[in-house]
């Protein structure tokens, strides 16, 4: 059981904000922390890993983190952090960015097979590709067999196959491990797919906070079919307007009404909706 | 035949100068990049001024400040019975300070290119601030201590009229190879000059040349500044 109620004043980015989290997390849970960027999600990670002060208590299997009296260092937690930038040690091979963490070459072998990177046990972080540093970083941060794993924003930087390949393994070592598990994430697909609960975040306080597949379920897929999308570019065609709507990765064409094609211009961003919908769906093969 | 003893000087001077400044250099680096400090403008300026005043200023300040009759100088004539003017130990002083910012800036830009969040992934690797300092720090930023080394080393055995105003021309003692040079000219000894001279050069040229050589590799091979 791990228990949070911290408090910490911040600068924002518009304006200060106090970032003001409680919460209780049940072990071998996966939560997903959610939320815009500036409201505190990166922060909070921090001050669970000992990185940042705060005010108030983290106290961890009957373990005090921190309270008034007491700051138990990031070295003395049982962390395990995984970096946006993988923050894997250049100077070191790989198989010595995770030994270096603890000096137990059967355990390391084990994570870099599982992960499916033994073949590049020799080599320097430098010489890898997005998804294999990943793949380092979450291996070696799961060298100290961590009782709370946290994962700040950890495939952002990939594409799309291999993220879900990489969630699929860190879902294995989720189970395998029985860890406790809190992960940045801006995906609504790979919190619904990954996370037990979810907390949204906004301007330091929480919003959201309950179970992932109901939160999303309900928050985003209500009476209408919405997607977000950006104008890129409005054709004229004859009499009507051909809106170009970059939609995720995404281009597709739309035809805007009159009174739309005044109002939007070229960079808005906005949500397409319809109702009395029967979107057809395929399989991608 | 030539004599080597100035060379052999240059070259003690400077190693002992870049060993002091090492150890001064890597605390004092490592605070200046990290500190948020408004006092730290203030530092960086008295750090580079060495590069900007002219040697015979700083030479002229240290002669004054070092001489047995001012305080400080004094206060070292009392306790330990050294003189630090037209002395060995002088020069050890004056270079040290003038070659002080050859060391600082490198270490400090590469403190600072250091990507900061692999110093706390060490720390999350349970790793307290010494481990990480030799083990992680270190290690990722090995050309630019390479660099501040070098720069160091080449410097001191380079610098002239600093010496030459607080350590003087004294064979043995105080007559470093750049100043050896400076007197053969004015004793009209071309030959002897132009050998000491083309020795200097090479030296340089070769000091150099190595260090951008393993820096270019090592910056190919793990990717670090």
């Amino acid at each position: 059981m791990i228990f949070i109620d911290v408090r910490k004043k911040l600068k924002g980015i518009v304006q200060n904000m106090e970032l003001n989290v409680s919460i209780n997390i049940k072990k071998g849970e996966f939560l997903a922390l959610t939320g815009e960027s500036g409201s505190g999600k990166t922060t909070l990670l921090r001050i669970l890993a000992g990185l940042e002060k705060s005010n108030g208590k983290i106290i961890v299997d009957n373990e005090i983190w921190q309270d008034k009296n007491k700051f138990l260092p990031p070295q003395k937690r049982g962390i395990g952090f995984v970096f946006q930038d993988f923050a894997l040690f250049p100077n070191m091979k790989v198989i010595d960015n995770l030994l270096y963490v603890k000096n137990d070459k059967k355990l390391a072998l084990y994570l870099l097979k599982i992960s499916g990177i033994a073949n590049l046990k020799d080599r320097y972080p430098n010489t890898l590709s997005g998804g294999q540093k990943q793949r380092v970083a979450i291996a070696r941060a799961l060298m100290r067999k961590p009782k709370l794993l946290l994962l700040d924003e950890p495939f952002s930087a990939l594409d799309e196959k291999r993220r879900e390949d990489l969630q699929e393994k860190l879902f294995y070592f989720h189970k395998e491990f029985n860890l406790t598990t809190i992960m940045v994430s801006h995906s609504s697909s790979e919190v619904y797919k990954l996370a037990d609960n979810l907390v949204e975040l906004k301007h330091g306080k929480i919003i959201k906070y309950g179970n992932a597949k109901k939160l999303l379920i309900n928050s985003k897929t209500s009476e209408k079919f919405t997607v977000k999308g950006k104008i890129i570019d409005i054709i004229k065609a004859d009499i009507i307007d051909i809106a170009v709507i970059s939609i995720g990765n995404n281009i597709v064409e739309c035809v805007l009404s009159q009174t739309e094609a005044k109002e939007i211009k070229i960079g808005d961003n906005i949500i397409l909706s319809t109702k009395a919908f029967h979107p057809n769906i395929k399989v991608i093969k | 035949m030539i004599d080597f003893t100035p060379f052999i000087l240059s070259f003690k001077l400077a190693f002992i100068v870049t060993l002091i400044l090492l150890f001064i250099g890597i605390p004092y680096a490592w605070y200046l990049s990290s500190t948020k400090s408004k006092f730290k403008p203030f530092l960086e300026t008295i750090t580079a001024l060495p590069i900007v005043l002219p040697p015979s200023v700083l030479g002229f300040y240290l002669l004054v400040f070092l001489s047995p009759d001012s305080f400080l100088g004094g206060l070292v004539y009392k306790i330990f019975n050294i003189k630090l003017v037209f002395s060995f130990y002088g020069l050890v002083v004056a270079s040290a300070i003038y070659s002080f910012p050859f060391m600082i800036q490198p270490i400090q830009s590469g403190f600072e290119s250091l990507n900061k969040n692999i110093i706390e992934a060490s720390y999350l690797s349970g790793k307290n601030k010494i481990i990480t300092l030799f083990k992680v720090i270190i290690p990722n930023i090995k050309p630019s201590l390479l660099t501040a080394i070098v720069i160091t080393f080449a410097h001191t055995i380079g610098e002239f009229g600093v010496v030459l105003m607080v350590g003087g021309s004294i064979p043995g003692k105080t007559e470093v190879a750049s100043v050896a040079i400076y007197d053969y000219v004015e004793n009209l000894d071309y030959h002897s000059a132009h050998i000491y001279s083309a020795i200097l050069l090479l030296i340089s040229f070769v000091v150099l040349f190595v260090v951008y050589f393993i820096n270019h590799n090592q910056r190919r091979k793990y990717d670090i500044y």
